[in-house]
């Protein structure tokens, strides 16, 4: 595990608590609002930021996150000028950052050339959508040599077998896809996700982190009992489009509200209802 | 991207190529795909493999090929057209006479059984011209479906015909709005479809494109096309043809007629792309002539992407060549020179469509016009040589475009 991934787990685990994991398109609404949106986001309790990498065709992801993709890459953020941002994060904040791609950027650039770049600007891993564990082979070997971490994706539909291969290529944590479907944010957690992560439990002690249709502060007090962390994309995503002006506060507010309900029990109605805030 | 391509003995006269166990012809082909889509596709696959080796699954789609889609279909010997340019004797493979026009009937009712063999209820289907839409949404009907077909703003208006045949239908045909409006973001919204409705929904790809197991199920579900070609022009000839030429959008006609010749080493062929208007990346869609290797919906493949990996922005007079990705298998047979791949443009489509009407009373389609625009160049001089062209579609289609171009 890559060493800034690592202590934000230890820390996490010696008070007992669990990662609010964010997601953002880099470069929305431009490339120099993400370095100061991911600072103010990990000084309001994000505990690891993946930070998408727009592409053209983003064949796993909803209206949210596609549109911001469309912005991003009209703001210019293609790969090189990401890493660029992450060097500029660095500069403020420790924060784990989690690269999120669809593979052809990352493959058009090169293994090689992305696993070096990525781990010296200042990258802690990656996430790669559209690649199977099938396929991962020779990026997975690059990203070893560099010391990053690679998240794979683990679904409903996996079967045990393929469960296996999934977190025998994953390292840093596991993401567990919470529901079927594309990106987007939903009212209701899906009953597949504690399925998943009791069937992962058994094949890996990898920290777990859910993700999909997570947007409101009642979905954190429901899984905090079960996973490890919990990843925000769509909702946050909307912050941005809500904001364009200066999304920065409005991010790391929204990164505290969610973050309450980690510290709350859970609803045992499971119907996420109690808390609500309408401009999220 | 394995460098596997498990060649198999079919029997001891004929061998086929095959895709190794993880859909890689050659170094192209495999499976990219979110996990979420992952299993979904293992199913597919396990559900094929026991489809086609159970005789009654096949004796199902044999009949529907014969009584309903109208196979087998001719192979005509184009006497005027051969005459007019002087050169090789050309044959027309006619799967334009096929029900709803196109070779895509082939295809969607091998997968249409092979869904209703799987329990599902509902079809969904992207589509570019709107032929694999027609041929979606028709097995649906035939055969008792809920359809929904994704199409491009830009491919709804130059293809309305089309969208209203498949409304009539009874499909439910969806714009997507992102991006070029055309076939790419179609495919994208489909897979979005399915991965969020996997339990009661099958996907019919139209192409041999997509993540293994798409691109040999299409292929094995438009081989026919070349197992009659041979047969008929041995029956009419004597001998093997010297070419066969065929457009290559994602490439399933071409790959339809070329797979059965592959091992009969004197055949060459040609797929033909869409040039377009220039050669600039956005102007066209040849993806061989200015494409890389890269991946798109699902498979590895020669694309058209900028240096950033991006995907490019296409053009086509022809809504069914507009794509920036080609079939795997086609990428695996022009880096061995099994084939060659060249690009005839907007302007020679045109004209090889209005030539072949004038001569011969079949009005292709604008993506088989490219094929046709192909022969007027390579037939004159070829003397003494058999060439078969795939007549992929009829061009009912095209009318409007055909009327505001042609000017007549």
């Amino acid at each position: 595990m890559s060493i800034r991934i690592a202590e934000c787990w230890k820390r996490l685990q010696s008070r007992n608590d669990k990662a609010l994991i964010a997601f953002l398109m880099a470069g929305d609404p431009d490339l120099a609002a993400t370095v100061k949106i991911v600072v103010a986001l990990a000084e309001a309790g994000a505990d690891i930021v993946e930070l998408g990498i727009p592409f053209s065709e983003p064949i796993a992801d909803g209206p949210v996150i596609q549109r911001s993709g469309e912005r991003a890459l009209r703001a210019g953020a293609y790969l090189p000028a990401i890493l660029d941002v992450v060097r500029e994060i660095r500069r403020e904040s420790q924060v784990p950052l989690i690269l999120f791609s669809y593979l052809n950027p990352v493959l058009r650039y090169g293994f090689e050339r992305f696993a070096a770049d990525a781990v010296s600007s200042g990258a802690d891993g990656a996430l790669i959508t559209d690649l199977s564990v099938e396929e991962a082979g020779p990026y997975v070997e690059q990203m070893r040599r560099s010391g990053l971490d690679t998240v794979f994706l683990a679904a409903p539909t996996s079967t045990d077998e393929r469960l296996k291969r999934v977190v025998s290529l994953s390292t840093g944590f596991v993401y567990a896809i919470s529901r079927m479907g594309v990106t987007g944010a939903r009212e209701q957690l899906s009953s597949a996700v504690a399925p998943l992560v009791q069937r992962l439990r058994r094949f890996t002690s990898l920290p777990i982190a859910a993700g999909f249709g997570i947007s409101r502060p009642e979905h954190f007090a429901e899984l905090a009992p079960i996973v490890d962390g919990v990843i925000v994309g769509s909702a946050f995503v909307h912050c941005l489009e809500q904001h364009p002006e200066n999304p920065a506060p409005h991010v790391a507010d929204f990164a505290k509200w969610l973050r309450q309900g980690f510290a709350t029990e859970p609803d045992p109605s499971g119907t996420g209802t109690a808390a609500t805030q309408s401009n999220r | 991207m394995s460098k596997r391509t498990a060649v198999k003995h079919a029997d001891s006269t004929r061998r086929e190529v095959q895709p190794d166990q993880g859909g890689h012809f050659g170094p192209f082909g495999g499976c990219f795909a979110p996990e979420t889509l992952m299993r979904p596709l293992e199913e597919l696959e396990e559900a094929y493999f026991q489809a086609r080796s159970d005789p009654e699954f096949q004796a199902q789609f044999d009949f529907l090929l014969h009584c309903y889609a109208g196979r087998p279909t001719p192979l005509y010997h184009a006497a005027r057209l051969t005459q007019h340019l002087g050169g090789a004797d050309i044959y027309l493979k006619r799967e334009d006479m096929l029900h709803t026009g196109a070779h895509k009937i082939n295809n969607c009712l091998g997968q249409a059984l092979l869904a209703r063999r799987m329990g599902k209820r509902r079809l969904i289907a992207e589509t570019g011209a709107g032929q694999h839409g027609v041929a979606t949404a028709t097995v649906a009907a035939l055969l008792g479906f809920e359809c929904v077909i994704y199409m491009g703003e830009e491919d709804m208006s130059r293809q309305r015909l089309n969208v209203f045949r498949m409304r009539l239908l009874g499909a439910k045909v969806t714009p997507v709005t992102a991006g070029s409006r055309t076939l790419k973001e179609a495919i994208s919204e489909t897979m979005r479809d399915w991965v969020t409705n996997v339990d009661s929904t099958y996907y019919i790809l139209g192409s041999v494109l997509g993540p293994h197991p798409y691109p040999l199920i299409v292929r094995e579900f438009q081989r026919m096309i070349g197992v009659e070609a041979r047969e008929q022009i041995l029956k009419a000839e004597g001998r093997l043809p010297d070419l066969l030429i065929a457009c290559v959008g994602g490439g399933s006609n071409a790959i339809g007629l070329f797979h059965e010749f592959l091992e009969d080493e004197s055949v060459r062929m040609v797929g033909v792309e869409a040039g377009g208007r220039g050669t600039e990346l956005g102007e066209h869609a040849a993806r061989f002539h200015g494409g890389t290797p890269g991946v798109l919906h699902g498979t590895y493949s020669y694309i058209l992407q900028d240096e950033m990996g991006q995907i490019s922005t296409t053009h086509s007079i022809s809504a069914g060549l507009d794509y920036a990705a080609v079939g795997p298998e086609h990428a695996m047979l022009f880096d061995t020179h099994r084939a060659e791949y060249t690009r005839r443009t907007d302007a020679e489509a045109l004209d090889a469509c209005h030539l072949l009407s004038r001569l011969e009373g079949v009005i292709p389609a604008l993506e088989t016009s490219h094929a046709i625009a192909e022969v007027i160049r390579r037939a004159p001089g070829a003397e003494g040589q058999l060439f078969i062209v795939n007549l992929s579609g009829r061009g009912d289609k095209d009318m409007e475009i055909l009327q505001r171009e042609l000017k007549l």
